[in-house]
């Protein structure tokens, strides 16, 4: 049975097409503004990658913000469950999911069938998210790619002590005038998004293996911190952006 | 018939009757209270959780702010009160009925045209510290006497020493009542109000019980709606025969299988204050998942107190119970009364709104969903939000969470 995934975050749109268990492909686009749009788009564009036609198709599952929008979705489900069952997919021994996105992180466990136990939300507040990476990258005129790398390389974190996205921003200003290297700056960053992230887990509770997901999990930087902070390796899929949607994939063939 | 005029006809007979009547009581009592000068009758602005059976018993018209802040929320004016209130300088940090409260004073804004001009202020901190600044804020724009009652906090228990200290200042609220009203209190009167205070309140309980039932004939929304009569008339006749009107219908939907949610298949458990603009919005959420808030910590907190109630020994019965209100006491007292609810009305889940504005309610709360969870095996759900505030409501946010949680209660 072949089925699509959708994933429409607040940056990004994602979509995934499996058969029977077997990825087909993959494919990530700017959502804009318009979600509707961009989740035909997406799948367009996917599914003539793999040279498939849409009525091949037998069922197609929604997820992420702009799930809602998506009106040629079988089924709407929220992205929770999808990343819970994505991750079992890819790695059914995880135990608990960190998805770091464009506007929001959250955390999930989930059981040995890759259902959610539980699960908590950061959204009212960019820190601990990618536009908090984004809006810092920009302050230090750094590429965002190459963030995890620069990171990397830095002797000592400086301590970023705001936990507001705009305040950072002034005290990453004042830690450059006075002098603190880039990489240290950007591990400090790093950090700082991690301490966020990682009060949130532990309300939930940590139980490894850990997976993280989402865009910033291809940030080598902010999964170092990240792991440094809850104290346990972190698994990294290569699919980890489009892990919600491969997730929407599978539920898709519950229909 | 048409599908239409069928689905009609069952959102009709699913409708409570008796708010007609409440909504008459409601309109009669303040039009009552803001023609008070003429009729000659005193007013007193008093807190939610302030002993109000003095009030009635010497005929002064109680006025309730936060009442008012929840119709301002209710009806969608909050946040235009809220902005006002922070141009005024006051943070937006501060509780969202202060701030809807104070700004609507000077422009006699919100939904009724302002409170009427109060004779004097009660303010009782045993809902929380807020309340005194809000009151004394008050005090100075109206230029009016105020009268403080203050309630330790109950940590573990209610020591002697505390007990004497409340109940004396209860005997200076008569005589501050006395001076300001130039008469002596009625004491044979005053038992009268006791017992029909307590009345009242074994009868919002019974209603409130009524919810247990599965379906539950009515959902924590509505009694979110009818609990402004043990709120702000409590101890009057016509509170006690309200109630008794509405558990009777609620009795007679339970005899008719009339359920408040068409398939309730999920029963919830509510915590903390309303979301006052968002009711409506977040009853259909829940009810598109066929899931029923069947009860709450807010509404049954006035009546969580009632056994401590002696009416014929109001005046030190009644300094223990009004001390002794929910947010008034442990974390550990908050869970067993939390852990009591969720075994009365049995429920699948627990929603809990944490709300910017009331701290002393929401603080604590993520302690108290881990006891839930592991103590009770209970999931829980967390929302942020605020009571008046719109501005802190992201409803997609909010959306998500809340099918995620039912996506998880229903596999
Ligand atoms: S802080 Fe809470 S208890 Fe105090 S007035 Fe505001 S809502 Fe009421």
């Amino acid at each position: 049975m072949i089925t699509a995934g959708i994933d429409i975050g607040s940056i990004t749109a994602k979509a995934a097409v499996l058969n029977d268990g077997k990825i087909l492909g993959t494919r990530v686009l700017f959502t804009g503004y318009n979600a509707k749009q961009a989740g035909r788009m997406v799948l367009d564009e996917l599914i003539r990658e793999i040279d498939m036609s849409m009525d091949a198709i037998n069922a197609v599952v929604s997820t992420g913000y702009g799930r809602n929008s998506v009106d040629f979705a079988d089924k709407a489900v929220t992205e929770i469950t999808c990343h819970g069952t994505g991750a079992h997919f890819i790695d059914p021994e995880i135990r608990f999911i960190v998805d770091v996105g464009g506007q929001d992180s959250k955390v999930i466990r989930i059981d040995e069938t890759g259902r959610v136990l539980d699960f908590a939300m950061n959204d009212k507040c960019a820190a601990g998210t990618g536009r908090f990476l984004e809006v810092m990258a920009r302050a230090l005129e750094v590429d965002l790619d190459a963030f995890g790398p620069l990171s990397l390389q830095a002797d000592a974190a400086s301590k970023i002590s705001s936990i507001c996205t705009v305040f950072a921003e002034s005290e990453v200003i004042s830690l450059i005038s006075k002098g603190e290297t880039r990489e240290n700056i950007i591990a400090g960053i790093h950090d700082a998004a991690a301490s966020r992230i990682s009060a949130m887990a532990r309300r939930v509770g940590i139980v490894p293996p850990v997976m993280m997901t989402g865009g910033v999990a291809k940030n080598i930087g902010a999964v170092r911190a990240l792991e440094t902070r809850l104290e346990t390796p972190i698994r990294v899929s290569p699919h980890a952006q489009v892990n919600g949607a491969i997730g929407a994939a599978i539920l898709a063939r519950k229909l | 018939m048409t599908e239409q005029n069928i689905a009609d006809l069952e959102k009709e007979k699913r409708k409570i009757k008796s708010v007609a009547k409440m909504k008459e009581i409601m309109t009669t009592y303040y039009i009552e209270a803001k023609t008070a000068a003429e009729s000659g009758k005193k007013v007193a602005w008093i807190t939610s959780g302030g002993p109000v059976e003095f009030l009635i018993a010497m005929d002064v018209i109680p006025v309730y702010p936060e009442n008012h802040g929840a119709m301002i929320g209710a009806s969608k004016m909050g946040v235009d009160l809220c902005e006002k209130a922070e141009e005024m300088g006051y943070s937006r940090d501060l509780c969202s009925y202060a701030r809807a409260d104070i700004a609507a004073a000077p422009i006699n804004g919100g939904p009724i045209g302002g409170l009427p001009r109060p004779d004097f202020l009660v303010c009782c901190n045993n809902i929380c510290g807020t309340v005194l600044k809000w009151y004394e804020v008050m005090a100075r724009y109206f230029d009016v006497p105020l009268f403080i009652l203050d309630t330790p906090f109950i940590h573990k228990e209610f020591s002697p020493a505390a007990k004497k200290y409340v109940i004396d200042q209860t005997y200076e609220y008569i005589a501050f009542l006395e001076a300001q009203t130039g008469k002596k209190m009625d004491y044979d009167r005053m038992h009268e109000v006791s017992r029909l205070a307590v009345e009242g309140l074994r009868l919002w309980q019974a209603v409130l019980d009524t919810a247990a039932h599965k379906p539950a004939p009515m959902t924590a929304f509505d009694a979110f709606f009818h609990l402004a009569l043990i709120v702000t008339l409590r101890g009057t006749q016509t509170t006690v025969d309200y109630y008794r009107q509405l558990l009777a219908e609620m009795e007679q939907r339970i005899k008719d299988g009339i359920a408040m949610v068409p398939n309730e298949k999920y029963r919830l458990l509510w915590d903390n204050l309303p979301v006052w603009y968002r009711t409506k919005w977040l009853s259909e959420k829940f009810a598109s998942h066929d899931a029923c808030l069947v009860g709450d910590t807010y509404t049954s907190a006035w009546s969580g107190v009632m056994d401590l109630i002696d009416p014929d020994n109001f005046i030190e019965s009644g300094a223990v119970a009004y001390s002794s209100v929910y947010i008034n006491v442990s974390l550990d007292k908050m869970f067993d009364t939390l852990a009591a609810l969720i075994r009365k009305y049995d429920v699948d889940g627990l929603v809990m709104h944490s709300n910017r504005s009331c701290k002393p309610y929401s603080f604590g709360q993520y302690d108290l969903q881990k006891m839930v969870m592991e103590r009770l095996g209970i999931p829980t759900l967390m929302i942020e939000a605020d009571m008046v505030d719109a501005r802190s409501f992201s409803e997609s946010q909010i959306e998500t969470r809340i099918d995620a949680f039912m996506e998880k209660l229903k596999t």
